[in-house]
């Protein structure tokens, strides 16, 4: 019995938020984006009631909100931000530059939309534009997973040099109440620690070039580096899961794999869409039908090999992308295909469905209509689920 | 004695870059750091001295350097500001330990693509010296015209031509802008007067908040003159009144070096390639709204000193 936790009712961004105020991250530079302000709103509050000691620096951009996290991370701190949408694309090019330098700065996001037209609403478009940034990206289904994975997700960061995005579904999540369980804060404390950075530039003993000039002869060593740390995250994460449930009693893996076992037709979803689908497949299950759902919870590094082994004997398959990749598969389905394509002997059917663009909603019924499309013997192309 | 000086000013920026012949960026880095015995992060934005000073795996930096992008030299030093002073308020590091954060930066990236980010960071009263070697253009691209690039100029993006004198606009009042943002102490050097530089550092250095040096740098390639000239020809830009040396402190200006008789413009202007045009017949024109701008700024600013 784990007695170490309380529970509450939060938003999952005041989740976010309770979270950061346990892990009292030594620098916090900010900028403003809806859905992601409860966020950094509460955190402030927080700061200004003394219950954490943080250095607030009110950004006048996400550019410069993610500069700034470099600075303080490269200078040795822990380091962290929230954004969403416009302020991700406006940061995009310092990700990489965050990632490149081995900076293990933690992201808090509120997915939205990205314009033009201009939408304030939740969908993954943002967090799916900057994948290939090179930082982890793992998805919360709620405001308990909001608040798990910002622990895990920093533990992880620190533990490899890379920084990571935690990633809620904006308003779904951000700013929907729900019960929640969070740890006493002697336990979260522990569980992420004291960060010691390997290299700083307070050292002046001992001064380190951070983000030298690398020309052919060094720069390739440098990503592929930077790939082999990325694919070894999988097998660290695994056991920073397995910490967290001890001290939790939250067992979680790199993705929920629902009624998964003997389905015959399974949906793949990332995100709060998720609790949705659950509802669908416990229904159908009472019909009869054997429907599962994985739930894609680590999206960078995808882990290619432990979702084949979950989906090896699933024939029928839709794939839920709350984004479109014009012209080309949506991501989440991209990788379905790639994951399906190193299982031997075995004929799947893939469905590609775009969701919930722009704060679109989606119903129990919308999920159950595309289980029932899995089951004809032709695929229709891509499905747009709720388009008017 | 020699070999000494030689090895306090290579103390912090080694002898080992690959700046151009006759730059004089690197007496620019080696004069500010060398007014501080404080322990120095380097801020480096992209631009030729980061370019030339840590070719990968080797670096000529003996202190604590980072190059994150060209735009955020501002942001990247409040970040930097931001965990020195988490750290004294969690004292892991001493309160009365003194760390200078120290921006190193061009014209492109302060005048033009990383104005915003100084800007954030000197409202926000970050605690840095932020230097910006002026050398009127993109050199560390080959030449294109930035905010900085006088009226008149000859560049790569600005080609003087049959229809056309150079850069139409005139250069951006970087000084003034800066000042605006209530910082404590701002200031124009010029690296042929190394001696003011060293003083104005020191001054800057010994301060807290938000402080900024403007540093006139002739660029061999761009301006078009011989390596030897650098000093002469930043001399011969104060001495026509193109580029005073003055400053800003607590509210008041102050003028560090005038003459009852500045030479004409003209002097500046015939040494350097990227006026060579101007030379021409339809040139005097130019060089008369050239001139005329320089004594409306001098005018101004001896009226600052004034009030």
């Amino acid at each position: 019995m784990i007695n170490n936790s309380k529970k509450i009712a939060l938003t999952g961004g005041a989740a976010a938020a309770e979270a950061l105020r346990q892990i009292n991250p030594d620098v916090m530079p900010v900028y403003p984006i809806t859905p992601q302000t409860p966020i950094i709103e509460t955190f402030a509050k927080m700061v200004a009631d003394g219950e954490a000691d943080t250095e607030m620096i009110e950004a006048e951009s996400e550019h410069s909100a993610m500069s700034a996290a470099v600075g303080a991370s490269a200078a040795g701190v822990r380091a962290m931000t929230a954004s969403s949408s416009q302020g991700i694309m406006l940061m995009a090019e310092i990700l990489p530059i965050a990632s490149g330098m081995r900076l293990p700065i933690l992201m808090l996001v509120s997915a939205r939309a990205i314009s033009a037209p201009i939408n304030i609403h939740g969908d993954h478009q943002d967090v799916m534009f900057v994948r290939d940034a090179g930082w982890i990206q793992i998805f919360s289904e709620n405001a308990q997973e909001v608040y798990d994975n910002t622990l895990i997700a920093l533990k992880l960061a620190e533990k490899k040099r890379i920084p990571a995005m935690v990633i809620m579904d904006g308003f779904q999540t951000s700013h929907s109440v729900e019960n929640l369980e969070i740890l006493e804060n002697s336990a979260a404390k522990n569980f992420v620690g004291e960060y010691k950075a390997k290299n700083h530039l307070l050292d002046f003993e001992d001064p380190k070039t951070f983000g030298p000039v690398s020309l052919p002869n060094s720069f390739f060593e440098f990503k592929r580096a930077q790939a082999e740390s990325m694919d070894g995250a999988i097998g660290e994460i695994g056991e920073i899961f397995g910490e967290y449930g001890k001290i939790s009693g939250r067992e979680y893996d790199l993705f929920e794999a629902y009624r998964l076992d003997d389905a015959e037709k399974a949906i793949v979803v990332a995100g709060s869409t998720a609790g949705t689908a659950k509802v669908a497949v416990d229904e159908l299950r009472e019909q009869g039908e054997k429907a599962g759902l994985l739930k894609i919870k680590l999206f960078r590094p995808f882990p290619y090999d432990q979702v084949a082994e979950v989906l090896k004997n699933v024939g029928k398959i839709a794939v839920f992308d709350r984004t479109v990749s014009f012209g080309a598969n949506a991501p989440l389905c991209g990788e379905i295909i790639q994951t399906i394509s190193t299982i031997p002997n075995k004929k799947f059917t893939i469905q590609s469905c775009i969701y919930g663009l722009g704060g679109r909603e989606i119903f129990k019924e919308d999920i159950k209509k595309v289980f029932e499309g899995l089951s004809g013997d032709k695929i229709e192309g891509i499905k747009y689920i709720g388009l008017k | 004695m020699t070999l000494i000086v030689n090895k306090q000013l290579s103390s912090k920026l080694a002898p080992g870059h690959s700046t151009c012949a006759g730059c004089g960026i690197p007496a620019i880095a080696r004069t500010v750091l060398g007014a501080t015995d404080d322990p120095v992060v380097v801020v480096n934005v992209t631009g030729c001295l980061e370019v030339t000073s840590t070719l990968y795996p080797y670096s000529a930096w003996k202190v604590p350097w980072i190059h994150s992008a060209f735009e955020n030299g501002g942001a990247t030093a409040a970040g930097i500001d931001g965990a020195v002073k988490a750290l004294k308020k969690k004292n892991r590091i001493p309160e009365d330990k003194k760390i200078k954060v120290v921006v190193f930066a061009g014209d492109g990236g302060t005048y033009d693509i990383g104005l915003q980010s100084l800007s954030g960071a000197l409202e926000r009263q970050h605690d840095f010296l932020y230097v910006c070697y002026d050398n009127e253009a993109y050199m560390n691209t080959g030449g294109q015209r930035s905010g900085a690039t006088p009226y008149g100029a000859d560049t790569e993006t600005t080609p003087a031509g049959k229809k056309s004198f150079g850069k139409k606009e005139k250069r951006k009042d970087l000084m003034s802008i800066v000042i605006a943002h209530h910082l404590k102490y701002a200031a124009q050097a010029n690296v042929a007067y190394l001696n003011d530089l060293k003083t104005k550092a020191k001054k800057a250095l010994e301060m807290e908040g938000p402080r900024f040096l403007l540093v006139l740098q002739p660029c061999t390639n761009l301006w078009k003159f011989p390596t030897s000239q650098y000093v002469n020809i930043g001399r011969l830009a104060t001495e026509t009144n193109f580029w005073p040396l003055w400053e800003y402190f607590d509210g008041k200006y102050k003028i560090n070096w005038a003459t009852e008789n500045p030479k004409p413009l003209e002097v500046f202007l015939k040494t350097q390639g990227r006026f060579k045009h101007l030379f021409k017949p339809g040139g005097e024109k130019v060089i008369a709204e050239m001139q005329k701008e320089v004594e409306e700024n001098w005018k101004r600013l001896v009226n600052f000193v004034e009030v």
